[in-house]
């Protein structure tokens, strides 16, 4: 240790500590891109789906989000949005959108998954971003629910309600209900931040938790109701509701009946 | 209690001596025989006391099953148990104890959501018990100090079901206590101190859960059963109420004695009312803690809403505007005044204070100072059927400001505006309902009137030989005629001078609440204009014109 403490003062160490500074960042750097990069570009896109993608895309598209794609003031700019906004967002049929409203609203999807590929293909072609997820993050038996359960609560409950029930937002706005989401459509909502949601980004929820966070979700989906009619899983406000119709009718029910032959 | 009877009863069979063995200890027999034949009067509102009864004794049972496998710990552990999404997740022990009654313990599922239905009926039954005692003024003399004992048994009810929601350690129960706890920060003075000392330090601490749970299982149960003795003793010592009727007065009570018929069916309705708990709780779920997830400070879900019985004041702090038209936080002396908070709870508490003083209002107003067996039909009593409406409007308003959310996305509309339109309704709601309610109970008092006098519209047509066309009523048998005529008849009590010759400005505003209680009337029909409308049956016009007391004044 004396020694260390001594050459602490060698001219060269300034040297040496840049050095080693450097291959720190650098290297978090190279690690931090490459998770973050890992899936991108894997889902490759062919020229003629591309090209099959901007026919679409005119046809359906171009008239709130402009002919290339640039915005207008219908609709916002789709560069760099990637092939998972636009897998998202017509997968589930928000796009392309019916009517301006506080929030594109979910309906039949429109495009079958050839064409929804195809759009999605034409769309990443403008501009690098997030890529359609990988399977192996969205293999719910690979995932981790204790863990997903606690991103689960502490990120997405408050918008989502704690059974992902859904909830309300202001101005008429609202996060939708999880359940029957499919795996894919999580896993890019998390990454692309649909509207009124935040992104969550890999740095945020690495691409293993957002996994965990698709098990916990999948096995909400999945639960046999211990406990019985769920009511929805609103809580004690339906709670509230059922004892106040139904017990209480049944109740006056019984008390009428009970009194009925009457001195 | 009566005297003890003089000779010596021999039993002759093995089980007879026993019995009398206990007897001639214990003393049973007079109480039977006392409390046997009570007279209790047969209508369906009368029982909704029974059916709040009937859930404490289910909420005794099953909460003692409970408490068996109950940890009352805010230590926290890790869950191993077969509730696979939450394996590995830490926890307090409070919540893994949850988890493991409703998943691990046999039965325990099943006795947690009996435990919690129960709770929900305790509550329900009360507050439409009181709404019945209330709305037929049964509260009246001498049975005012009971409506205390109720209004005390209500506001108990409240706490019980506070205190078990906040046990399982589960985030909506954690929120519960955070808007507990900002509640009592908001008084000013020593609102900080009060937190700090219930919860044992900092919000949340580790001492709530266990404080909770002696207040839960042992405090308040053993208060409720406190007051539900004394309730019970003072329905006996007043006799009960009845409805108008033939043969009922003010000094008899119409009914069946309580033993045997009356006690074998309320043995039969405690069963019923049993079963229909049990299959709710078989049945639906009901607080799926397993679904919240153990309490985290930070996170807050969307729909967390209260047990409906806490829903008014949560719902009133979501009705106030927190920073509009200007911020609501004020700082006098040092001291911060977060009036955002303490504003809407002061209409709760006023209308707390006034539903414990009511019965003196009351009296204060009519100047009615008589014992009063006979109950009023709401009808018959306008004035107290619109603020007991007005009172209910309120209170439900602030109810369903605390399901505004969900009021907003299953009904397809923004919250803000459901927030808007609520807030509205915390102010005109009240008053409509007032008016509303006052002027049906007039309308029905007048077809009241009109039925007495011409008899039921029997819905056949007859031609006279004139060629009128005439509808046949059909008078009324003299039984229901009665329960129609026989109510009490209110007038203004103008202000009046004291002793002293003065006229205080208290009486001056009594004088002018009696005229805003009383200026309309509708009056009961005299016996004389009964005699009228006979003498000249078929001659409606006559009536009408005959009977002044009819006229409205407005
Ligand atoms: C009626 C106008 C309209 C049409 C047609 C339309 N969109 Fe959109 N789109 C919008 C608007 C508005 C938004 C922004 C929504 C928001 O953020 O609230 C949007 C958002 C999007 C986004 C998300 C952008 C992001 O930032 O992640 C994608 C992807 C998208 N649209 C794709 C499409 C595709 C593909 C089509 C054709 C199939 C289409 N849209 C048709 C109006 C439209
Ligand atoms: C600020 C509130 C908010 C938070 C936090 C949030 N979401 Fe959302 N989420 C929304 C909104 C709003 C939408 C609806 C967007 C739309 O309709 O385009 C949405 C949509 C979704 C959808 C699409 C549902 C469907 O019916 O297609 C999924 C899946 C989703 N969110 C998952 C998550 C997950 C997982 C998290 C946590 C990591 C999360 N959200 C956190 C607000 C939120
Ligand atoms: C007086 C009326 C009572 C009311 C209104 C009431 C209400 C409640 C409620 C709402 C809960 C939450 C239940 C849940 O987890 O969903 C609860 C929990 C509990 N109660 Fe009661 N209770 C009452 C009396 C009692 C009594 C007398 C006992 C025990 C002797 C008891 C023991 C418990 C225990 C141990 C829990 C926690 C266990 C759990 O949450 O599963 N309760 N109570």
């Amino acid at each position: 240790m004396k020694a260390l403490s001594q050459k602490r003062r060698h001219p060269l160490a300034v040297l040496a500590l840049l050095v080693m500074a450097l291959l720190l960042t650098g290297g978090l750097y190279a690690v931090a891109t490459t998770t973050n990069e890992a899936k991108a570009e894997t889902t490759t896109y062919s020229a003629q789906d591309i090209e099959e993608g901007q026919k679409l895309f005119l046809a359906n598209c171009s008239t709130c989000h402009g002919l290339n794609a640039e915005g207008t003031e219908a609709g916002p700019s789709l560069i760099g949005v990637g092939a998972a906004s636009v897998d998202f967002q017509v997968g589930t049929g928000r796009m392309p959108m019916q009517m301006q409203g506080p929030q594109a609203q979910v309906k039949p999807e429109q495009f079958n998954e050839e064409q929804t590929k195809q759009l999605a293909g034409y769309v990443a072609s403008l501009g690098a971003g997030p890529a359609i997820p990988e399977d192996e993050y969205l293999d719910v038996t690979k995932g981790d629910s204790a863990n997903g359960a606690k991103v689960f609560l502490a990120n997405c409950a408050m918008c989502h309600n704690a059974a992902g029930a859904g909830g309300a937002l202001t101005r008429g706005k609202y996060a939708p209900s999880l359940m029957g989401v499919d795996e894919a459509h999580i896993y890019e909502a998390m990454q692309t931040g649909p509207q009124n949601m935040p992104v969550f980004n890999d740095a945020n929820i690495t691409p293993e938790e957002k996994r965990d966070v698709i098990t916990y979700i999948k096995a909400l989906d999945n639960n046999t109701d211990p406990g019985g009619f769920n009511l929805g899983s609103l809580g004690p406000v339906s709670e509230g509701l059922m004892i106040w119709s139904i017990g209480l009718a049944v109740v006056i029910g019984f008390t009428v009946w009970l009194t009925s032959r009457s001195a | 209690m009566s005297s003890t009877t003089d000779y010596e009863y021999q039993p002759r069979t093995r089980s007879g001596r026993i019995a009398n063995f206990v007897d001639t200890r214990a003393g049973v027999s007079p109480m039977v025989k006392e409390f046997g034949r009570k007279i209790f009067p047969d209508h369906w509102t009368f029982m909704f006391g029974e059916v709040a009864l009937y859930s404490f004794v289910i909420l005794l049972l099953s909460g003692t099953f409970l408490a068996f496998w109950f940890d009352p710990t805010m230590t926290s552990l890790e869950y191993h148990g077969s509730y696979v999404p939450m394996q590995g997740v830490e926890m307090s022990g409070a919540y893994a104890s949850t988890l493991n009654i409703s998943f691990d313990i046999r039965g325990g599922l099943f006795l947690r959501q009996l435990h919690h239905w129960s709770a929900l009926m305790f509550v329900m039954a009360l507050s439409v018990h009181m709404l019945r005692v209330f709305f037929t003024g049964a509260f009246r003399r001498p049975r005012e100090l009971n409506w205390v004992v109720g209004c005390v048994l209500f506001l108990l009810a409240i706490v019980a079901g506070f205190s078990g929601y906040s046990l399982p350690d589960d985030v909506l129960s954690g929120n519960g206590l955070r808007i507990a706890d900002a509640m009592l920060k908001a008084i000013p003075v020593v609102g900080t101190y009060m937190s700090m000392f219930m919860f044992g330090g900092e919000f949340p601490g580790l001492a709530i859960i266990g404080r909770m749970y002696i207040a839960h299982v042992l405090i308040i149960p053993a208060l409720i059963l406190i007051m539900i003795v004394v309730h019970l003793f003072m329905v006996v010592v007043h006799k009960h109420t009845q409805y108008p009727g033939p043969g009922r007065t003010e000094n008899n009570v119409v009914g069946f004695p309580v033993g045997p018929v009356y006690a074998a069916k309320a043995g039969g309705f405690f069963f019923i009312v049993f079963g229909i708990l049990a299959l709710l709780a078989g049945t639906t779920t009901i607080n799926a803690i397993w679904n919240y997830g153990p309490y985290d400070p930070s996170p807050v879900q969307a729909g967390s809403q209260p047990d409906f019985y806490m829903g008014f004041p949560d719902g009133a702090l979501r009705l106030m505007p927190g920073s509009w038209p200007f911020s609501w936080e004020f700082t006098i002396f040092g001291w911060v005044l977060p009036m955002a908070i303490l504003l809407p709870l002061i209409p709760i508490a006023l209308l707390f204070v006034a539903m414990f003083a009511y019965p003196w209002i009351e009296r204060w107003v009519t100047k009615d100072n008589r014992v009063h067996n006979v109950l009023d039909r709401p009808r018959n009593a306008p004035f107290r059927t619109a603020i007991g409406a007005a009172a209910v409007t309120f209170y439900a308003v602030q109810m369903m400001a605390a399901s505004s959310d969900l009021i907003a996305t299953h009904f397809h509309v923004g919250l803000n505006d459901v927030t808007y339109w609520l807030r509205a309704a915390y102010f005109l709601g009240p008053i409509l309902a007032f008016i509303i309610a006052r002027r049906m109970c007039l309308a029905l008092q007048r077809k009241d009137r009109e039925i007495v006098l011409h008899g039921r519209e029997s819905g056949r047509i007859q031609a006279l030989p004139h060629g009128e066309f005439v509808e046949v009523h059909e008078p009324l048998d003299e039984y229901k005629r009665y329960r129609l005529v026989d109510f009490e008849d209110y007038q203004v009590q103008p202000a009046r001078a004291n002793a002293k010759g003065k006229v205080t400005g208290m009486e001056k505003m009594r004088g002018r609440l009696s005229r805003w209680y009383f200026e309309d009337r509708v009056a009961p029909v005299t016996p004389q204009e009964l005699e009228a409308a006979h003498g000249h049956h078929d001659d409606h016009e006559a009536v009408g014109a005959g009977s002044h007391k009819a006229q409205l004044d407005k």
